[in-house]
């Protein structure tokens, strides 16, 4: 197929990649920890709903919780181990919500739990959809959205491109690449299943061309038959968001406000494609997953398979963390989001944790007036212009922001800020004027329905 | 372990590591090729004009902003930039009273009645230019031959004339390029005016140092070159329309390129940041409209040159121009708004 579109997105910006020191490394497996810490809301949507007792035991891969509707993803056991408190606990928005500790059993093999095999040949694409969800699946790039849900192509909709994410723009994060490199047949397994459930007819793999071994590594091993190709594109940030990706691979732009199967897409991140072809077939559900563990605070850097549920403080002391450690977070830097308190667990949608020393945290910089340097408008990947919108948040404008500027948006890369020369925290006003925007509609919605 | 509180911030955790006062540096240092060319050619008196201009610029702001009770604002170095760009506009022979006025005025209305760095509407070194021309016409087109002998010994006795007395008009003035043109038709070569061994303001007479200051803020990305770009080329192509339809009336387009302020107004006054518009398309519409503006005065105007008042021009339509040229934000078909 001839494409004459240029193979990436207007403006975005080029942090520096950081990821040389874990690129290399091979993942594997963490330790277990012996207290187990489960939030009930790792993915968006619902909590999902206990059904397990304190004092139960449980094996690993044993169902917890089962999703609570649709809109929701169950929770299997991590560990074999015992059920200790059914309480609140802490999560990294700082707030605390409902979920369990458990302990882990010393002596146990650890090995996990089967359940019914969800066969790729005979299930219907509803039943491979169930099946997802009942693994517990949802997007583990970081968005944590349920994967069943974003694979339902709605009616009258047709589904002709899958997209496998393997752009891991976020500077720091090697998990993607590590996984693309160490699990490609369950990546081509995964691709069945998602082939089956979408009814997809063209699969493309998108790589970022500092991941050239991986994308030359699945190249080589695409199964016949399947309509797969790999495509390297530019490396830029924020390439790896949904709607970019889309536009440097297919040269379309999903609407404004609109879903990619709006353009006929799937986008499926590719760590979590391999966790489908690895749990589907063997009825599981989801227990752990690839973290990167970087950053100038940790001495055992690494790609590491751990444990959904293990605490932070536990991780950290495993990987050698420097005492004086001040500043964490999960996620990439651009849009990762800081730890308050390390008592708080990994959970499904954590896909990296950058740990930083007191010595190099940058201090907090003076800010500046804007200068309508225009830099934030060269970097907005969907072109609009931040300078306006961040005084027009100042002046607390936000119904201009939204129907005249287009805030709604705002996907919330951090582009902006980062090239910002005045140090205008502008994401930040972004993401408060949303929230803001969002209430009012609903109160809006709520007088009308009175 | 770990007994350190945790610093929180919002993502991003990074940034690019560019700030406004390190953008301000860099033109500050774009600019000292001219600071240097001038006193070279012009001597101890464009030396005292650029400081004068300098001080009362700092000064000024860091008045101001002690008597509304904010911290000063001095340290962003924008108030520096202010003031050499006012030196250089200056002649060199310019009374140095006359300057320090300049330089508070450029601050106070040109800048601090806005609301200080980021609100200007307007150039404040232009505004405060504006306003000696219009206080001061006969001092501020009273011009000086450039490489007098004796110019790092001597001061001019116009330099050093006591504040509110009649100027004295120096024996040695001559016309500029321009001056020269529009009221004797008397043209003057091309490489003299590239290379500056004319007479004009202090800073403008070497195109060459502009364009290379100008091509190091662009590299640095500290500058937009689309607004050079977008005014020199206005000037250029409508100029050698005239220049064809009539050689004997019009100048030609080599000349009024590099000529006067043109270079510096297009390099280091209409690049102002704040007072140009901030998408890519509305800048090439305010270099052209400014580009304009500056044929017309120049050709059919009554002042020999325009380039002040075609940027001052420029920086009132901006607010215009970022309401009437918006980028098509992604996804979106293009709207009216």
């Amino acid at each position: 197929m001839l494409n004459l579109h240029s193979h990436t997105f207007r403006h975005g910006v080029h942090p520096p990649e950081n990821k040389e020191e874990t690129n290399k490394l091979p993942i594997r497996q963490f330790p277990f920890s012996p207290l187990i810490i489960l939030p009930m809301q790792q993915h968006i949507g619902a909590p999902s709903r206990i059904i397990v007792r304190e004092g139960q035991e449980v094996v690993r891969g044993q169902l917890l919780a089962e999703a609570n509707g649709y809109m929701s993803v169950p929770v299997h056991a991590p560990v074999s181990g015992k059920i200790r408190k059914i309480a609140k606990v802490p999560v990294i928005s700082g707030q605390m919500t409902e979920g369990i500790y458990m302990e882990t059993f010393h002596y146990s093999g650890q090995e996990v739990n089967e359940g019914i095999p969800i066969s790729l040949e005979n299930a219907s694409p509803e039943q491979i959809l169930k099946g997802i969800q009942d693994a517990g699946i949802v997007g583990l790039g970081g968005a944590a959205f349920p994967t069943h849900v974003k694979l339902k192509i709605p009616e009258g909709k047709v589904c002709d491109y899958l997209i496998i994410n393997g752009i891991e723009c976020e500077p720091y994060l090697t998990t993607d690449h590590r996984v693309m490199l160490e699990q490609a047949n369950d990546i081509f397994t995964g691709i069945r299943y998602l082939i089956k459930a979408t009814g997809a007819k063209e699969v493309i793999i998108g790589i970022e061309g500092n991941k050239q071994d991986a994308a030359d590594h699945l190249t080589k091993l695409i199964p016949a038959g399947l309509p797969v190709t790999v495509q390297v594109v530019p490396v830029k940030y924020p390439q790896g968001a949904e709607k970019m990706l889309i536009t440097s691979l297919l040269g379309k732009e999903v609407p404004s406000g609109g879903l990619p199967i709006d353009v006929n897409a799937v986008v499926v991140n590719v760590a979590t494609t391999a966790e489908i072809g690895r749990l589907l077939p063997r009825g599981q559900g989801i227990q752990e997953r690839v973290i990167t563990i970087t950053g100038p605070g940790v001495k055992k850097k690494g790609n590491y398979l751990i444990p959904v549920g293990t605490p932070l403080r536990y991780v950290l002391e495993h990987v050698g963390a420097a005492e004086n450690i001040s500043e964490v977070y999960m996620g990439g830097p651009m849009m990762g989001v800081a730890v308050s308190n390390l008592d708080i667990s990994i959970v499904k949608g954590t896909s990296g944790i950058v740990v930083f020393g007191e010595d190099n945290i940058n201090k907090t910089e003076k800010i500046f007036p804007c200068i309508k340097c225009g830099a934030c408008v060269d970097a907005c990947p969907i072109s609009l212009n931040p300078s306006k919108l961040g005084i027009l948040a100042k002046s607390e404008a936000y119904d201009t922001m939204a129907e005249d500027f287009h805030l709604m948006d705002c996907f919330e890369c951090g582009s902006c800020s980062f090239v910002c020369p005045s140090n205008i925290p502008l994401v930040q006003y972004f993401r408060l004027s949303k929230g803001i925007v969002r209430k009012r509609n609903t109160a809006k919605t709520a007088k009308a329905n009175v | 372990m770990f007994s350190k509180t945790l610093h929180i911030s919002t993502s991003p955790h990074i940034r690019q590591g560019m700030s406004t006062d390190m953008i301000m540096q860099h033109v500050v240092w774009a600019m000292m090729p001219l600071v240097i060319f001038a006193v070279v050619s012009f001597g101890l008196n464009a030396l005292l004009v650029i400081i004068t201009a300098v001080v009362s610029s700092v000064l000024t702001e860091h008045a101001l902003c002690r008597w509304s009770g904010k911290s000063s604002t001095v340290s962003d170095w924008s108030a520096v930039i202010t003031g050499i760009l006012l030196g250089l506009t200056l002649p060199p022979i310019f009374p140095l009273w006359m300057t320090f006025l300049g330089g508070v005025v450029s601050i106070a209305i040109g800048k601090f009645v806005f609301g200080g760095l980021g609100y200007n509407a307007f150039n404040p070194a232009l505004v405060g230019r504006a306003f000696l021309q219009a206080a001061f016409p006969v001092a501020i087109t009273t011009w000086h031959p450039s490489f007098l002998e004796g110019r790092f010994l001597s001061i001019s006795k116009s330099v050093a004339a006591f504040p509110f007395s009649t100027p004295v008009v120096d024996g040695i003035s001559g016309a500029t390029p321009l001056s020269a043109f529009k009221f004797d038709k008397v043209t003057t070569d091309t490489a003299d005016l590239a290379f500056g061994l004319i007479n004009g303001s202090t800073g403008e007479t070497s195109a060459v140092l502009i364009i290379l200051g100008g091509i190091y803020l662009a590299v640095r990305k500290m500058m937009n070159w689309r607004i050079p770009v977008a005014i020199l080329t206005t000037v250029f192509v409508l100029s050698w329309i005239l220049y064809i339809i009539d050689n004997q009336v019009y100048p030609s387009p080599q000349f009024m390129l590099f000529s006067g302020g043109l270079m510096l107004g297009a390099v280091f006054m209409a690049t102002d940041m704040v007072g140009s518009p901030i998408t890519p398309r509305g800048v090439m519409v305010y270099g052209a409209f400014i580009g304009l503006i500056v044929v017309v005065i120049r050709i059919w105007g009554g002042l020999p040159e325009g380039v002040m008042y075609a940027i001052l021009l420029g920086n009132a339509l901006t607010p215009h121009i970022d309401n009437l040229i918006k980028s098509r934000v992604y996804g979106t078909k293009k709207t009216k708004s």
